[in-house]
C-alpha cells in the first residue's frame, strides 16, 4: 500500500509547495516533475494490483481493485501531459498579461489540490469520502474556472458553483439514505457500515425501497457532475471560460470520476434490487444527453463550448453503456473512458494553441490553421476525425462496440444512436472544416507550441484503436467481471 | 405511529426543535433583508446543535456531541459572523430585495413540506429510531433551501439557501442514522468552510466585475446569445486589477 501512499500524498505534497513557490518562473517545472512523481507511483500500483488483486489498505479507508486502479493511473497520466502542455501556455498567458504571479501561484497549486481530490475520490473506501473528495474536486476548481476575471469566466465560476453544489448535495442525501439501509441491516452507529467492501459485501440484504430511492438522489447528485442532460448547465461554461489546461482536465478527467461514482453505486443497487431498474435510468439520461448535445454542437459559436459539448455527448454515451450493462457494452464503456479522455484531452491543448494563435476563441474567427501552424491545425484535424469515432481510432472500436452490444439486447435502440453519431459527427466537422482549412486572416503568426503531449494521446488513442495490448485488454476485462459479473473475452 | 404524550420528554423536545428549524426555513425564504435572513440562519443553526446534542443525550452515541460542537462552532458561530462582515464590507447590510410572490413562494414551502412527507415515507416505515418523526422535516429543510436558491436573487440570499441545504442534510443524517461516520462529517465541515470562504472571495469578484450582486446580471453565457457580444479571448479583455 505503499505506492498508494506515494500517489496521494505526493500532489498533496505538491500543493503545498506550489502555494509557496508558484510564482517562481521554476514553478511550472515543479509541477510537471510533482505530476510525472505521481503518475510512476501509480503505474507501479496498477501493475501491482493487476498481479496481485485488490488491495484494502489496513485501516480499511482505501480500496484498490481493477476499476479504480485504471482510473487512478490514467488520471495521473492525462495530469502529468496536461501539466507539461501547462507549462508553456500559462508562460505566454502570463506574458500576455493576462495572469498575474499571485493568480498563478494559486494556479498551480491548485491544479495539484485537484489532481489529489480526484484520486482520493477514486482509491476511498469509504462512500462518505468519496463525496467529500467530489465536492472538493470542484471547490478546487472553481477559481480556476474564473481565474482571467473577465465577467463571463466569473459568470461561469458561478453558475459551476452553484448547481455542481446544489447538485451534489442530493448525492450526499444519497448516500445518507444508503448508510441509513445499511444501519438497518447491520447496525446503526456503527462507523464502518459506509465502506465499499461492508457494503458490497452485504449488498444482497439491504432494503431495496431505500436503495432505489437513494439511487434517484445519487443519480441526479453525481449526475450534475457527469454533466447528464437536464443538469448540464454549468458544464459548456466552466469548460470554456476557464484556461484551457484546466478545460482539459476537467473533460478528460473529473466527468470521468463523477462516472465512476455513479457505477459503483450502480454496482451496491443492482446486487439489492435485482432489477435493472438503476440500468434502466441511466440509460435514459445516458442516450437524452448524447442526442441532446449532438444537436447543440450545431450553433456553437466558441471552440472551447462545442467540444464541452462534445464532452457531454460521451458522457452520455458511457452512462448508458454502464446502464445496459453486460460484459460487452462495460468493456465498450471502459475503453470509450479511456480514449475519450485522452482525446478530449489532445484536443483541448490543441484548441488552447488554436486560440492563442487567433487570439479569439470564436469559431468563425479561427482560420487558416493549417497554413500558419501545420502542427496546430493537423492536430486539431486528426483529434477531432478521432473524437467523431472515425476508423482505424479507438473511439471508432468502443463506439463499435457498444453499437453491437446495443443491437444484441435493444435492438430498436441502434436507430437513436446511429442517428446520434451522425448528427455529432455532421456538428463538428461543418465547424471543424474552415478552422483548419483556408486562407489565415493577415498577420496571424505561429505560437510557441508544445504539441508532444497532443501526439502522445492521439498515438496511444491510434494504438487502442487497431489493436489493445494484451495486458490493457486483460485488465479491462478484470473491470469488467468487477462490474458486470462476466468476462467479453 | 405514536401520540405525542406516549414519547419522552427529550423526544419530545426534539420534535420541537426540528419544527422549530423548519419554521427558520420559512423566515430565510421570506426574508428579504439581509442581516435578519443571516440571523435566521444562525438560529437554524442553534436549533440543529440543541437537537444533535438531544439526540445523542437519548440514543448513547457520544460521537454525536462532537459534532453538535462543530455545528455550533460552524453554522453558528463562524460562518454567519463571515456573511455579517462581508455585508458589511460590501455595504449592502441595508439592502432589501423584492419578492414578486411572497405568499405564494411560502405555499410552495408549505407544498414541500407535504410533499417531504411523502418520500420519507419508506424511510419512516423501516426506522426504528426514536426520532424518525422528524425525517421528514429535514427533507422539507433540503428542499426549501433549494427553493431560496430558485426566488432569490441576491447572491447572499443564494448562499444562505445554500448553507441551509447543508443544514437539512446534516439534519437528515442524525436523525435517521445517528450521524454520519465522524471522519466523513469532519470531511463534509471542511467542504462546507472552504465553500464558505470562496462565497466570500466571490463576492468581491461579483462587486468588482458586475458592480452588483443580483444573480439576475448573470446573463451573459446562454445558448441564445449571438456572436455578436463581445467575447474575445485576446489580450483586450479587461483583465481586472492584479490583486
Amino acid at each position: 500500500m505503499n505506492l498508494l501512499e506515494t500517489t496521494l500524498a505526493t500532489p498533496l505534497a505538491g500543493a503545498v509547495l506550489l502555494a509557496l513557490i508558484g510564482h517562481r518562473r521554476a514553478g511550472g517545472w515543479v509541477n510537471v516533475g510533482v505530476s510525472a512523481i505521481t503518475f510512476v507511483a501509480s503505474l507501479a500500483m496498477a501493475l501491482n494490483v493487476f498481479e496481485n488483486g485488490p488491495q484494502l489498505s489496513t485501516d480499511r479507508l482505501f480500496y484498490i481493485d481493477a476499476f479504480n486502479v485504471y482510473l487512478v493511473a490514467l488520471t495521473a497520466f492525462v495530469g502529468m501531459t496536461t501539466s507539461i502542455f501547462s507549462r508553456p501556455y500559462m508562460r505566454h498567458e502570463v506574458e500576455r498579461g493576462r495572469v498575474s504571479d499571485r493568480r498563478m501561484r494559486l494556479y498551480l497549486s491548485m491544479y495539484q489540490g485537484f489532481l489529489f481530490a480526484m484520486l482520493l475520490a477514486l482509491s476511498t473506501n469509504n462512500l462518505g469520502i468519496l463525496w467529500v473528495a467530489m465536492e472538493a474536486a470542484t471547490l478546487a476548481t472553481v477559481l480556476l474556472v474564473s481565474l482571467y476575471r473577465t465577467p463571463e469566466s466569473i459568470e461561469a465560476a458561478w453558475k459551476y458553483f452553484i448547481l455542481c453544489g446544489v447538485g451534489i448535495a442530493q448525492a450526499l442525501f444519497g448516500t445518507v439514505l444508503v448508510y441509513f439501509a445499511a444501519g438497518q441491516r447491520l447496525g446503526i452507529g456503527r462507523d464502518d457500515t459506509l465502506l465499499w467492501t461492508v457494503l458490497y459485501g452485504a449488498a444482497g440484504s439491504l432494503d431495496p425501497t431505500v436503495l432505489s430511492l437513494a439511487f434517484v438522489f445519487l443519480l441526479v447528485g453525481y449526475g450534475t457532475k457527469v454533466g447528464l442532460v437536464p443538469l448540464h448547465n454549468w458544464l459548456p461554461d466552466a469548460h470554456s471560460e476557464g484556461p484551457t489546461p484546466m478545460s482539459a482536465v476537467l473533460s478528460g478527467l473529473l466527468l470521468n470520476v463523477a462516472l465512476y461514482a455513479l457505477v459503483r453505486l450502480k454496482m451496491l443497487v443492482d446486487a439489492s434490487l435485482n432489477t435493472p431498474l438503476a440500468g434502466y435510468l441511466m440509460m435514459g439520461f445516458g442516450l437524452l444527453s448524447f442526442m441532446v448535445a449532438g444537436l447543440f454542437l450545431h450553433r456553437q459559436h466558441d471552440i472551447k463550448r462545442m467540444f464541452s459539448y462534445s464532452s457531454i455527448e460521451h458522457m452520455g454515451l458511457m452512462t448508458y453503456a454502464f446502464g445496459l450493462g453486460g460484459p460487452l457494452a462495460t468493456f465498450g464503456a471502459l475503453l470509450h473512458m479511456t480514449v475519450h479522455s485522452l482525446t478530449k484531452s489532445a484536443i483541448f491543448v490543441t484548441v488552447g494553441h488554436a486560440a492563442q494563435l487567433a487570439g479569439t476563441q470564436r469559431i468563425d474567427r479561427i482560420r487558416g490553421l493549417i497554413r500558419t501552424q501545420p502542427a496546430v491545425g493537423w492536430g486539431l484535424l486528426v483529434g477531432t476525425i478521432a473524437i467523431a469515432g472515425f476508423p482505424p481510432f479507438g473511439v471508432f472500436t468502443s463506439e463499435f462496440l457498444l453499437l453491437t452490444a446495443t443491437m444484441k439486447s435493444f435492438p430498436w435502440l441502434a436507430v437513436p444512436l446511429l442517428v446520434g453519431f451522425g448528427v455529432a459527427f455532421a456538428g463538428l466537422f461543418r465547424h471543424l472544416h474552415p478552422m483548419v482549412y483556408g486562407a489565415p486572416p493577415p498577420g496571424q503568426a505561429p505560437v510557441r507550441a508544445n504539441m508532444v503531449p497532443v501526439a502522445v494521446h492521439l498515438i496511444l488513442v491510434l494504438w487502442l484503436g487497431l489493436s489493445i495490448p494484451k495486458f490493457l485488454a486483460d485488465w479491462f476485462s478484470q473491470a469488467t467481471v468487477l462490474i458486470s459479473g462476466a468476462s467479453p473475452l | 405511529m405514536t401520540s405525542l404524550a406516549q414519547l419522552s420528554l427529550f423526544e419530545q423536545a426534539i420534535i420541537v426543535f426540528a419544527a422549530l428549524a423548519l419554521f427558520s426555513s420559512f423566515v430565510m425564504l421570506a426574508q428579504t433583508r439581509v442581516l435578519p435572513l443571516i440571523y435566521a440562519f444562525a438560529w437554524q443553526g442553534v436549533l440543529l446543535a440543541l437537537v444533535t446534542a438531544l439526540v445523542a443525550y437519548v440514543s448513547g452515541h457520544p460521537h454525536l456531541y462532537i459534532s453538535a460542537a462543530l455545528t455550533l462552532a460552524l453554522k453558528v458561530f463562524l460562518i454567519p459572523w463571515l456573511l455579517h462582515r462581508l455585508a458589511m464590507q460590501l455595504r449592502i447590510h441595508l439592502e432589501a430585495e423584492r419578492i414578486v410572490h411572497p405568499s405564494l413562494l411560502l405555499l410552495a414551502g408549505g407544498g414541500l413540506v407535504i410533499f417531504s412527507y411523502y418520500i420519507a415515507l419508506p424511510i419512516v416505515q423501516r426506522s426504528g429510531l426514536a426520532t424518525r418523526n422528524t425525517i421528514a422535516v429535514s427533507i422539507a429543510i433540503v428542499l426549501i433551501g433549494m427553493l431560496v436558491m430558485i426566488a432569490r436573487k441576491k447572491a447572499v440570499a443564494q448562499v444562505v439557501g445554500f448553507m441551509s441545504i447543508e443544514n437539512g442534510l446534516f439534519f437528515a443524517a442524525v436523525v435517521s442514522t445517528y450521524g454520519m461516520p465522524l471522519i466523513v462529517e469532519l470531511g463534509v465541515a471542511f467542504d462546507v468552510l472552504v465553500a464558505a470562504i470562496l462565497f466570500g472571495v466571490f463576492f468581491f469578484h461579483m462587486r468588482e466585475s458586475f458592480d452588483t450582486l443580483d444573480v439576475d446580471q448573470l446573463t451573459r453565457l446562454s445558448e441564445a446569445r449571438e456572436p455578436e457580444a463581445p467575447h474575445e479571448a485576446s489580450g483586450a479583455a479587461p483583465a481586472g486589477p492584479a490583486r
